[in-house]
Formats: structure tokens, C-alpha cells, sequence
């Protein structure tokens, strides 16, 4: 069975029900078959046609306040000697400071990083399956996943639930046969290539100091020092971004 | 006995305003209040929640526990719409029996956090309004707790509070437990018998000013020797 799902066959069961009869009904399209998310993906929604805005006009009811954890500022940039990731760890669930320790940046492999802004359980769950299906490439291409690749597979899943209220910014930051790579992926679909991006609320704060101390062939001190400092500074000013700087730099 | 906020600025009474044709409609959730704590020391866990199960001023069962015994090395503790919290629990504990019938071992505390990640997310688009935090051993021994958000968002703890009273709480915590904002103080490790004195007291002055929060507190154990669990009464009023 699991072999079955790596190689993208049909399981033996779908196969057998079309040998037999068209009439007779596949286990879990019965009504009273409740397989719990196991065996594909679903989403519940809710009843109406704005999902994006259910959660606005529930809030409004009294005693109910359903905050999703939230905000960022995160940043990369590539240099001569490879990629600085540098992010905050800060979570704020509404006005409350949910955790001053996150981890949000998800190693998918060692080559590759993914960092998480804005929705906190968007950001982690599509980056797991992000790094699904980076490993399910690898063992079913023999050769380990390009960033261009793996930043595409993002940016289709962000497209295949745009205006659903997802809230994801990301960045996936990595080194590949081309060299090291880095695309800013968001929940627009927005899929870009670049030297330098930053993420989240604290972003215009990191931009203008990594923009003016920023030179291409920067030593690696000077880049560690750079990163941290452009996160140090959006804490400072944004209220949303706090907690320690977390940094890593993607080498050959 | 009125307190001074209900008046505005001139010192009289605030009067009613008509503020224009309002819409109303179902409200597919509601709050039913209730703290859950959990604490990870260095081979224990302790899960601990309120017990009132209440409703906007009128409270439903002083008797209605939000701990949930999960595993023998794991609780659960959720807090926040009573019927997702029982919806939550059921199909965590069918999928529980799916992966012992499937792989002939009980899950460990790490994979149930993340089960219970992807089960909220599953409903990220009309979310389970559920306070998670889930307090067990790891698989090396060692206490872990792990503190979920509604829709799935979650990692691993040393502490947490969730539910009504959690802002009240968490500052003492990290005070009390991560010594946080304190000089000079020796960091000694959390003894079982110090954590379940820290807790009751923590959920005594819980009780003493969210009004969401009292009856009695039901504390879960969780050692290498099984779920020990105790109650303890609070203030009923």
C-alpha cells in the first residue's frame, strides 16, 4: 500500500472495483463511512460562500474570540558565500503574546530552508507537506529536489486555495546544482526570485537597514551580523515581532 | 454594586443608542470557559483544568473536567467551546484505535501532537474552537507538553496555560517556573511534589478573579508508574 502511494499507482481495491461492476460502490463513498481525513485530505467549510470572512463575523459574538496565532518579521538574502536566513520567534494570538520561542524556520532537508510568516498553523502545516512531497521527489526521482521546484510545488498549492483567507510568507532558501537559490513564495501565489527579501510586519523596518549595510561580497562575519541586526531592529519598532533572533546560513 | 465603568465621561449613566439595523444570525459557536495548565518537568507531567462548564452568567456543571486521559504516558486538556471539545476527543480517540489496529503500538505523545495539529487543520476554514494543550512523556521519558492554537499551529513547551484564565496565569508561570524577570535566583529544577503545590496555587488565584474559572481543579500525573490523578475544591462563587 505505501508503495503503492510513493510510485502515484491506483490501489489494488480502486483497481478491483472497476474490474467487477460500475454499480457497486467504492468503500468510502458510502454515507456512513467516516475514514477521519486518513486516506485523502478534506477540508470542512463553512456553510455560505465567504470563508475568509467567517471568522471576522464570529468574533463579533459575545464571549466568543477565536485568534489564530500570527506575525513576523523574517529575512534573506544570498551573497557570495551562500544564503543568510535570519528570522524573530515571536507569536501573537490577537493582543496576546502567545509564545516568545517559535521556530519558524522548517528544514525541509539539509539543503533546503523554508520560513514561516503570517498565519502560524498555514505556514507550518503547507511547509510539512512542502517537505512531503520534497522527500516523496527524492525517492521517486533518484536526485534531490531544485528550489525553483520545490517553491513552485508551494506556490501551486497557495494558488489552489487563493481567496480563502490563507495567510502565508514565505521563503524558501536553499543550494542546488545552479547554486544557492532564493524565492519568496505568498498566499497570492506570488512566486519570486530574488537577492534579498523580508516577510511579515516588521519587513519595511529590516529592508532599510539590510539595504544600506548590504555588499555582495561581504565576509561571513559581516553577513551574521547584518542579518541580526536587520531583525534587532524590526523588534525594536514593531510590536509583533519580538523574542530572540534565530539564524542560519545555507552553505554548499 | 455598579464599578465606575459603566459610567461615562460626564458621570452620568451611558444611555442607549440606536446604532442602525444590526444582522443577526446563528452563531455556530459558543464559550463556555474553563483553564487547562500543563506543566513538563524531568520525568513527570502534570495536566491540570478547572471544572465549571459555564455559559454568557449562568453556569451548566460545577463537575465537567477538561482533562483527557488519551494514553497511559499522555492527557489532553481543552478548553474553550464544550461540544467541539467533545467532537475533538472522540475522533482523536477513534484515531487512536486506527493506528494501534494498524501498527500495533500506542502512539507516543510527540505523534499525537502532530495528528492533533493536522486533525484542527483539517477544519482551518471553520475551525474546532478548542484550546489544546496536550501534557506526556516522551518516548525517552522525559515530560513534554506541546500547546496548540485553534487551527493546528503548535510546539513543544516547558509550560503553558490555555483557556480563560491563560493571560492571568501565563506571566506567573513564567515567572514562577522559566524565572524569567528575576536577578540572583538560583534556576532549581521543578520537583513533582514543588509543580502540583505551584499548580493549585496558580489556579486558586485564577479563581479568585476570572469569574470563568472555580469549582474545583482535577489534576493528572503523568509518571512512568501510570496517571495519578487528585481534585481539589476552589471557590464556588
Amino acid at each position: 500500500m505505501a508503495l503503492a502511494a510513493v510510485c502515484g499507482g491506483q490501489s489494488a481495491s480502486e483497481h478491483f472495483g472497476q474490474l467487477f461492476s460500475g454499480k457497486q460502490a467504492r468503500l468510502f463513498d458510502r454515507p456512513n463511512h467516516f475514514s477521519f481525513g486518513t486516506k485523502i485530505q478534506e477540508f470542512a467549510v463553512p456553510v455560505g460562500n465567504e470563508p475568509s470572512g467567517f471568522l471576522r463575523s464570529c468574533n463579533r459574538e459575545e464571549g466568543v474570540r477565536i485568534d489564530l496565532n500570527h506575525g513576523t518579521t523574517t529575512l534573506a538574502f544570498k551573497f557570495r558565500h551562500g544564503v543568510i536566513v535570519a528570522v524573530d520567534s515571536r507569536a501573537s494570538a490577537g493582543n496576546y503574546l502567545a509564545s516568545n520561542d517559535v521556530n519558524k524556520v522548517i528544514e525541509i532537508n539539509p539543503y533546503l530552508l523554508g520560513t514561516m510568516s503570517g498565519g502560524a498553523a498555514d505556514c507550518q502545516y503547507w511547509e510539512r507537506l512542502l517537505a512531503k512531497e520534497c522527500r516523496l521527489y527524492r525517492l521517486r526521482n533518484n536526485h534531490r529536489i531544485s528550489v525553483a521546484a520545490a517553491s513552485k510545488l508551494l506556490c501551486n498549492m497557495m494558488l489552489g486555495y487563493r481567496g480563502m483567507g490563507l495567510s502565508v510568507g514565505s521563503m524558501i532558501c536553499g543550494w542546488d546544482k545552479e547554486g544557492p537559490g532564493l524565492y519568496y513564495v505568498d498566499d497570492n501565489g506570488t512566486r519570486l526570485s530574488g537577492r534579498m527579501f523580508s516577510t511579515g510586519c516588521g519587513n519595511s523596518y529590516a529592508y532599510g537597514v539590510v539595504d544600506s549595510g548590504y555588499k555582495e561580497d561581504m565576509i561571513v562575519e559581516e553577513a551574521y551580523e547584518l542579518g541580526c541586526r536587520g531583525i534587532a531592529h524590526a523588534t525594536h519598532r514593531d510590536a509583533y515581532s519580538g523574542g530572540s533572533v534565530n539564524m542560519y546560513h545555507m552553505r554548499e | 454594586m455598579l464599578s465606575a465603568q459603566n459610567f461615562g465621561e460626564s458621570g452620568k449613566m451611558k444611555e442607549y443608542h440606536y446604532a442602525g439595523p444590526t444582522e443577526h444570525r446563528f452563531s455556530p459557536y459558543a464559550f463556555n470557559g474553563g483553564t487547562v495548565l500543563a506543566v513538563a518537568g524531568e520525568d513527570f507531567a502534570i495536566v491540570a483544568s478547572d471544572t465549571r462548564l459555564s455559559e454568557g452568567y449562568s453556569i451548566h456543571s460545577r463537575d465537567s473536567p477538561k482533562c483527557y486521559k488519551l494514553t497511559d504516558t499522555t492527557v489532553l486538556g481543552c478548553s474553550g467551546f464544550h461540544g467541539d471539545c467533545l467532537t475533538l476527543t472522540k475522533i482523536i480517540d477513534a484515531r487512536l484505535k486506527m493506528y494501534k489496529h494498524s501498527n500495533n503500538k500506542t502512539m507516543t505523545s510527540g505523534a499525537i501532537a502532530a495528528m492533533l495539529s493536522t486533525i484542527l487543520y483539517s477544519r482551518r476554514f471553520f475551525p474546532y474552537y478548542v484550546y489544546n494543550i496536550i501534557g506526556g512523556l516522551d518516548e525517552q521519558g522525559k515530560g513534554a507538553v506541546y500547546s496548540f492554537d485553534p487551527v493546528g499551529s503548535y510546539q513543544r513547551d516547558t509550560y503553558k496555560a490555555g483557556g480563560s484564565a491563560s493571560a492571568m496565569l501565563q506571566p506567573l508561570l513564567d515567572n514562577q517556573i522559566g524565572f524569567k524577570n528575576m536577578e540572583g535566583v538560583e534556576h532549581v529544577p521543578l520537583t513533582k511534589d514543588k509543580a502540583v503545590q505551584l499548580v493549585k496555587d496558580v489556579f486558586v488565584s485564577a479563581a479568585e478573579r476570572d469569574v470563568y474559572t472555580g469549582d474545583a481543579l482535577r489534576i493528572c500525573i503523568v509518571t512512568k508508574e501510570g496517571i495519578e490523578e487528585q481534585n481539589i475544591p476552589l471557590r464556588k462563587d
